[in-house]
């Protein structure tokens, strides 16, 4: 074996009473793909960012080359060779890609140095056939190109071992593909890169090794992952026993919500341009695409916070013009915003305050404007206890949970009434496997209980799992409509895409 | 009609419009290095206040109008420094720390004032800056004496703009510093020191406070009274906004504001119009209103403008 790129050796980080990390060790040797999994809260982050500079450990070593080293901060990391590509991306969307480039350059003369960098820029194109074009504004980029150059501007920087924090969850299946090339010739030239990622498919394509991280601990190191099985890889992440769940078949009823020819107005991109479709009771109509193509005006429009421009949109018959949020929910939609923590719940309120917080004008929970601080009380017990949401008391303040937490407090919350339609935005974006299964179970759980659900969400495997027919969005039109027995992973994604599909007579 | 006019449009009045620029030219300039690494200074025009009044005192007794504007710069650049320590070193809210320092400042400088001046029966004053006729320039007709027969401070506004666009498009310097108000994680990450850089925008705010305090004090007026800023402080952080953060386009702004200031100084004099003067008073915070809320709708602010920046945040 070679000797390894870089070596962590017992890095241990607190923050207030939290271990991030305990004791943790990992090498990267060249040529490596290296996997790191881990529920969410694991301490992935948080260990590549003690790598970066970020943050300083409060014990252990670096060594890079075998050489210890003292990483204070990201310039450190970028001198010995370490670049990452964070999970939002660190661009500067008003300047161009060369500009983006050049920050922290020393210059020549006291000017920018830009043929340095466009030099720099044809290396690595050359080497690892990663390419933009310098002269673009970064905000004209797709969110892959935003990525592309995000990993160019590691390499521009002589990254000798490349850190990729879940890089390919805002990707299409093609572009992820191309990342994976680009990773692939980055190996082969000797270069060592750390793949984090939830998703345990493209781990086990991509990584020749991994690395299993639980409550800031390594819990497992696996040189070999072919013959392990997905079902053991996410057992080994959350510690427990995983079953996937049933789909049962439902017949699907009589329809919910009708969209017709529905366009919003402006300019950008994501304006909904003559959107139609159907949701029926008994079915999950999942709803694909890149973020920004028009997921965020379709969940607004449902919720009663953006009225339509033209066309028209009914719910159980009723049309919906300027209806606003709460008649929505008096309608029987419910709602999981994409954003918990800004539109979905009020962090900064106590949990209690936030699960009734659509529903306080109702008699049960207010008596000519006074609040029946009992009957809430009492409410709220009994959701915390029936989703089994982890809080020490309904008083903490939101924000102290943890995201899995946040998710089944909201969802508790609009499951409580029974909703005819449940709008989930990215429902299960950021949790760990476990968390993620309690939501899909409600999800399937309301589908044959004979209610509507409209699932949008990046995550494939997600939609596949749980969908009856699929959707994709594309530049705020559906760019395609199928039954889940004729999507594929290669269709939906070239629809994502914008490519057009024939249609069939 | 057109007599007031040719009245108005005077050679005078050009020479006295580049004059009326000139401070705003610098407090906005200098805001610009601030807000464009993502800190807004709203202690400027308590900072115009105090270097007026550092810059003043200091001729006042070394009869040097350099020492003068050298002390001048250095108080504002100290001014700078106090609000680096609260906004990015500490993170506190730009706001309050903006506004707390020109309280804190205009209290300074009348205080400082009466303390080293009293209470006297006369202003006191100095020998103020002399025009400099730059030779051959000058002699041009028409825009040489309104642009090149000015105080020498006149020279260095005018200069400031195009190397404040040179460093802040053509430098690496300059590059960081944009990265920085954008987006400090994104500089952070490239090795570049977040708070460094905001620091050094702050106390180029300062020191060019330091410049316009020291103009309107002492190349303006020759003397230093409470009412020597009035209000120009505020009106840099409008034309800011106005100029989108670029250097021309706030020199423009500057002169823009400054010709409606010097037409309605004419207007005033000329007493043809017979309404209250305050109406002409009003008339160049009127444009900056209006202005602002025609140009601002399109206007693209740093996007980390306000926002301090923790490294070790989760």
């Amino acid at each position: 074996m070679p000797a390894p790129l870089l070596e962590m050796v017992g890095i241990s980080k607190t923050f207030g009473s939290v271990k991030a990390n305990d004791n943790v060790s990992l090498s990267l040797y060249p040529g490596d793909i290296l996997g790191l999994l881990g529920e969410n809260g694991a301490g992935k982050t948080t260990l590549m960012n003690v790598l970066f500079g970020v943050y300083t450990p409060d014990t252990g070593i670096i060594r890079i080359n075998g050489k210890q080293v003292k990483i204070q901060n990201s310039a450190d990391a970028l001198r010995h060779g370490v670049g990452m590509v964070h999970q939002h991306f660190h661009l500067v969307p008003c300047h161009t890609v060369l500009e983006n480039l050049m920050v922290g350059q020393k210059g020549r003369g006291g000017k920018l140095d830009r043929k340095s960098t466009l030099e720099a820029m044809r290396v690595v194109k050359d080497r690892f056939g990663l390419y933009v074009e310098p002269e673009t504004l970064v905000s004209d980029l797709t969110v892959g190109e935003q990525q592309r150059l995000e990993i160019i501007k590691a390499l521009v920087r002589g990254a000798r071992a490349l850190i990729l924090d879940e890089p390919t969850s805002t990707l299409t299946p093609q572009e992820t593909e191309g990342l994976f090339e680009a990773m692939r010739s980055m190996a082969s030239e000797g270069m060592g890169v750390i793949f984090i990622s939830h998703k345990l498919q493209e781990v086990q394509e991509i990584t020749n090794r991994v690395v299993i991280m639980r409550k800031g601990k390594v819990t497992a190191e696996l040189d070999n992952i072919e013959h392990v099985s997905r079902q053991e890889l996410a057992e080994l992440m959350c510690g427990h026993e995983i079953t996937p769940p049933v789909k049962e078949p439902v017949t699907p009823k009589e329809v919910l919500l009708e969209f017709k020819d529905v366009s919003t107005p402006g300019f950008a991109r994501s304006r909904l341009k003559g959107i139609s479709f159907q949701l029926r009771a008994g079915e999950i109509l999942g709803i694909a695409g890149v973020s920004g193509n028009g997921q965020r005006e379709l969940a607004e429009i449902i919720s009663g916070m953006l009225a339509p421009f033209s066309g028209s949109v009914e719910i159980r018959g009723k049309v919906m013009n300027r209806l606003s949020p709460r008649d929505v929910q008096k309608l029987g939609v419910g709602r999981i915003p994409e954003d918990r923590m800004e539109i979905g719940l009020i962090i900064s309120l106590p949990l209690k305050d936030n699960m009734i917080l659509p529903r306080v004008h109702e008699p049960r929970f207010n008596r000519k404007g006074v609040l029946l601080r009992r009957a809430i009380d009492a409410f709220v017990r009994e959701q915390i206890e029936v989703f089994d949401i982890r809080t020490p008391s309904p008083d903490i303040r939101t924000g102290a949970l943890s995201g899995g937490n946040l998710q089944k407090a909201l969802l508790a919350r609009e499951l409580a009434w029974d909703p005819y339609i449940l709008l989930a935005d990215q429902p299960t974006r950021g949790l760990d496997v476990g968390a993620a299964q309690f939501v899909h179970e409600k999800f399937l759980e309301l589908r044959k209980n004979g209610r509507g659900v409209i699932l949008i969400s990046e995550d494939l495997e997600e939609l596949f799992a749980l969908s009856d027919r699929i959707a994709v969005m594309y530049e705020g039109k559906i760019n395609g409509i199928m039954p889940i027995s004729e999507a594929t992973v290669q269709r939906v994604g070239l629809l994502m895409a914008g490519m057009e599909e024939e249609v069939a007579a | 009609m057109s007599e007031i006019l040719s009245q108005i449009f005077q050679i005078g009045f050009f020479a006295a419009l580049i004059r009326i620029a000139t401070p705003l030219i610098f407090g906005t300039i200098g805001e610009m290095y601030a807000e464009r690494a993502g800190v807004l200074n709203l202690g400027i025009e308590g900072m115009m206040m105090l270097t007026a009044m550092a810059g003043f005192s200091t001729t006042y007794f070394t009869h040097n109008l350099w020492l003068g504007v050298l002390a001048a710069m250095a108080t504002g650049v100290l001014a700078g420094l106090l609000m680096g320590l609260l906004t990015v070193s500490l993170g506190l809210s730009q706001h309050v720390s903006g506004i707390g320092i020109t309280l804190l400042c205009s209290g300074l400088s009348f205080f400082f004032y009466r303390l080293i001046f009293g209470q006297p029966a006369s202003l006191p004053k100095i020998k103020p800056f002399h025009t400099v006729a730059i030779p051959v320039l000058s002699k041009i007709p028409i825009i040489g004496p309104i642009v090149f027969n000015q105080f020498a401070l006149v020279y260095i506004a005018l200069i400031f703009v195009p190397v404040s666009a040179w460093l802040l498009y053509s430098t690496p310097w300059g590059l960081n510093l944009r990265t920085v108000g954008e987006n400090p994680k994104a500089a952070y990450s490239a090795g570049v020191s977040v708070s460094a850089y905001r620091y050094q925008g702050l106390i180029i705010a300062g020191a060019l406070s330091g410049l316009a305090g020291a103009f309107l004090a002492m190349a303006q007026y020759n003397a230093y009274t409470f009412g020597v800023v009035s209000g120009r402080g505020w009106v840099c952080i409008a034309l800011i906004v106005f100029g989108q953060w670029d250097p021309y386009k706030s020199a423009a702004g500057a002169f823009l504001f400054a010709f409606i200031d010097a037409l309605q100084l004419r207007l005033q004099a000329s007493g043809v119009i017979h309404v209250p003067y305050q109406v002409f008073l009003m008339m160049p915070f009127v444009f900056t209103i209006v202005g602002m809320a025609l140009v601002s709708r399109n206007a693209r602010v740093p996007a980390a403008l306000l926002k301090p920046f923790r490294k070790e945040e989760r």
